[in-house]
């Protein structure tokens, strides 16, 4: 009688999430994949039929164009992102509670900003009149003021900007569980700070730097907006493609196979990055 | 390292992170209508711009209109789902789980995209529910997430000491689960509220030309003509993010909502 009442309110508690769930977004992701294989309709949309053109223009040149520029600059922003964010949030977590709560405060707010507001903020702060070239020029530095954006140094400053939180959030559990006592045994056996940095906390944290590697990757990979506004148009990455092929050539069938693509790919180096991090969890540490 | 050094390491980055909201909010005080820096003048009319020119406070209503509705959404999906997945380890609840998470965690534009022919198939393409919908089922992994630590610090013997005294599923989850939960339930409501007010590519994949947000707006008119309201709207944003986490940190333990826990540690 309790078991058959236990299971009736499973079924209860579960209906609602599972219809939500699977109405919104199981089915939106079975269309899209249907869509990847219709037959672009010129003035239209998209027709039903079981095509692979879509697919087939992953062989053009023009595709791998994109596909190379989108990892690389993923690639070099993940790099540059986790080499700075590792110390900066090791450094943080030894910082009292409330400063930390506070720094957290500050970078879950940068990190909610829309790529909107950042790509914005950027290219503002590097254009000729309100930026850097304008500081510069005020104390002498360079003869004129000139502008920073758009460009690849530009671009990769945003993305960076972008995955910064994100590094710091998923690299801080693992980082502030690590007990302070292992370095300080290898700075009392002599070892210099930055030995103690390189040969225990390095190859301890070595799973959790990957996984934020992986991670910082993937979100940079799908980035679609900083591109557009801090890039030139040769450095527009596959999301940003993917817009607009959807948006502007109406396209949907060969936007809807990019977005499959992407989507395998995340999905790998998601379920990498969550096995790298689950590992790290079961050491006893 | 000494404790100056990486307290000046910590510095120079959270500077690097500041620079552009500064400029920001300096172009925000402008006079003229021009993005200068440091500003020509002093004047907040811009602000002010936000809520009385007619497309902009539009565009603010559009957006807090779509982050609460969006969010109530995605905590009464969350907290069902996340109550499962603690009190029963079934594979079918740990693979609801999964799915709920899922969509934050790809990258967006993939989900926009599912979103933009999902409502064009059933004619919903444009509408504010659309939006409002995609938005709630994008962010259900935050809720999610805070309310499943909120459950995991719940002490089982209180269930089993309710249950005992005779309290049925129901009067548990009301009387005991529920109240202890709610702060992590408000900080999972609070963090995708404030997410959904700055989403831009599924709100302008699924309703883009009909249902303008703030972010829609403030992209559009980085195409279509400078004005220093876009800074006074991102000094919002900034603003609002800031309160909002400021507040959870204040009422609740920032450190521990975000995975920092090691046991003896004040």
């Amino acid at each position: 009688m309790i078991a058959r009442q236990e299971r009736s309110a499973f079924w209860t508690q579960a209906l609602m999430p599972s219809a939500v769930l699977a109405v919104f977004f199981v089915v939106p992701f079975a269309i899209m994949l249907a869509v990847s294989f219709f037959e672009r309709v010129e003035g239209g949309l998209f027709e039903p039929s079981f095509d692979l053109a879509s697919y087939i223009r992953f062989l053009t040149p023009f595709f791998g164009g994109i596909l190379l520029v989108s990892i690389t600059l993923a690639a070099g922003t993940a790099a540059v992102v986790v080499a700075v964010a590792f110390p900066f949030t090791c450094f943080m977590s030894r910082m009292r509670r409330r400063t930390q709560s506070a720094v957290l405060v500050f970078i879950l707010s940068v990190l909610s900003l829309s790529e909107v507001i950042i790509g914005f903020a950027w290219s503002t702060l590097l254009s000729q009149t309100a930026g850097i070239g304008n500081l510069l020029a005020l104390l002498g530095l360079i003869e004129g003021p000139k502008a920073y954006a758009p460009g690849l140094l530009a671009l990769m400053l945003g993305l960076a900007y972008l995955g910064f939180p994100y590094a710091v959030l998923t690299m801080y559990p693992s980082v502030s569980r690590l007990d302070p006592e292992l370095t300080e045994a290898a700075r009392m056996s002599g070892a210099s700070p930055v030995r103690a940095f390189f040969s225990v906390t390095l190859p301890i944290m070595r799973r959790t730097i990957i996984g934020a590697l992986i991670l910082v990757f993937v979100f940079t990979l799908g980035a679609y907006l900083l591109p557009q506004v801090l890039g030139r148009p040769r450095h527009w990455t596959l999301p940003v493609h993917i817009t607009d092929q959807a948006i502007f050539q109406s396209n949907i069938p060969f936007a809807a196979a990019m977005a499959m693509f992407l989507l395998l790919v995340s999905l790998a180096l998601v379920g990498l990055a969550l096995a790298a991090g689950a590992d790290r969890k079961c050491d006893p540490a | 390292m000494t404790r100056l050094a990486r307290n000046a390491f910590v510095g120079i980055v959270l500077l690097f992170l500041a620079a552009p909201l500064v400029v920001i909010a300096g172009v925000s005080l402008n006079q003229p209508k021009r993005l200068l820096f440091p500003p020509q003048g002093f004047s907040v009319k811009w602000y002010a711009a936000l809520f009385t020119e007619n497309d902009w406070a539009s565009a603010l209503t559009n957006s807090v209109i779509v982050a609460v509705l969006a969010s109530v959404l995605a905590v009464s999906v969350a907290l069902p789902l996340a109550h499962l997945a603690w009190s029963r380890r079934s594979p079918f609840a740990r693979a609801l789980f999964g799915l709920g998470i899922a969509p934050f965690m790809l990258p967006p534009v993939i989900s926009a995209l599912g979103f933009l022919v999902f409502w064009l198939s059933l004619g919903l393409y444009g509408s504010i529910l659309a939006t409002v919908v995609s938005h709630g089922v994008f962010l259900i992994a935050l809720p999610l997430v805070t309310i499943s630590l909120g459950l995991e610090a719940v002490d089982r013997s209180l269930i089993e000491a309710a249950r005992t005294m005779g309290a049925n599923g129901r009067t548990v989850f009301l009387t005991v689960v529920f109240p202890l939960i709610r702060p992590y339930l408000v900080s999972g409501f609070a963090f995708a509220a404030v997410l959904s007010l700055n989403e831009y590519i599924i709100a302008y994949m699924v309703a883009g030309f009909s249902v303008e947000t703030l972010p829609i707006k403030v992209f559009n008119s980085l195409r279509y003509g400078y004005t220093p309201v876009m800074a006074s709207a991102a000094v919002l944003f900034v603003l609002v993010a800031v309160t909002v986490f400021g507040a959870v940190a204040r009422f609740g333990d920032l450190p521990r909502l975000l995975g920092a826990y090691r046991s003896g540690q004040p």
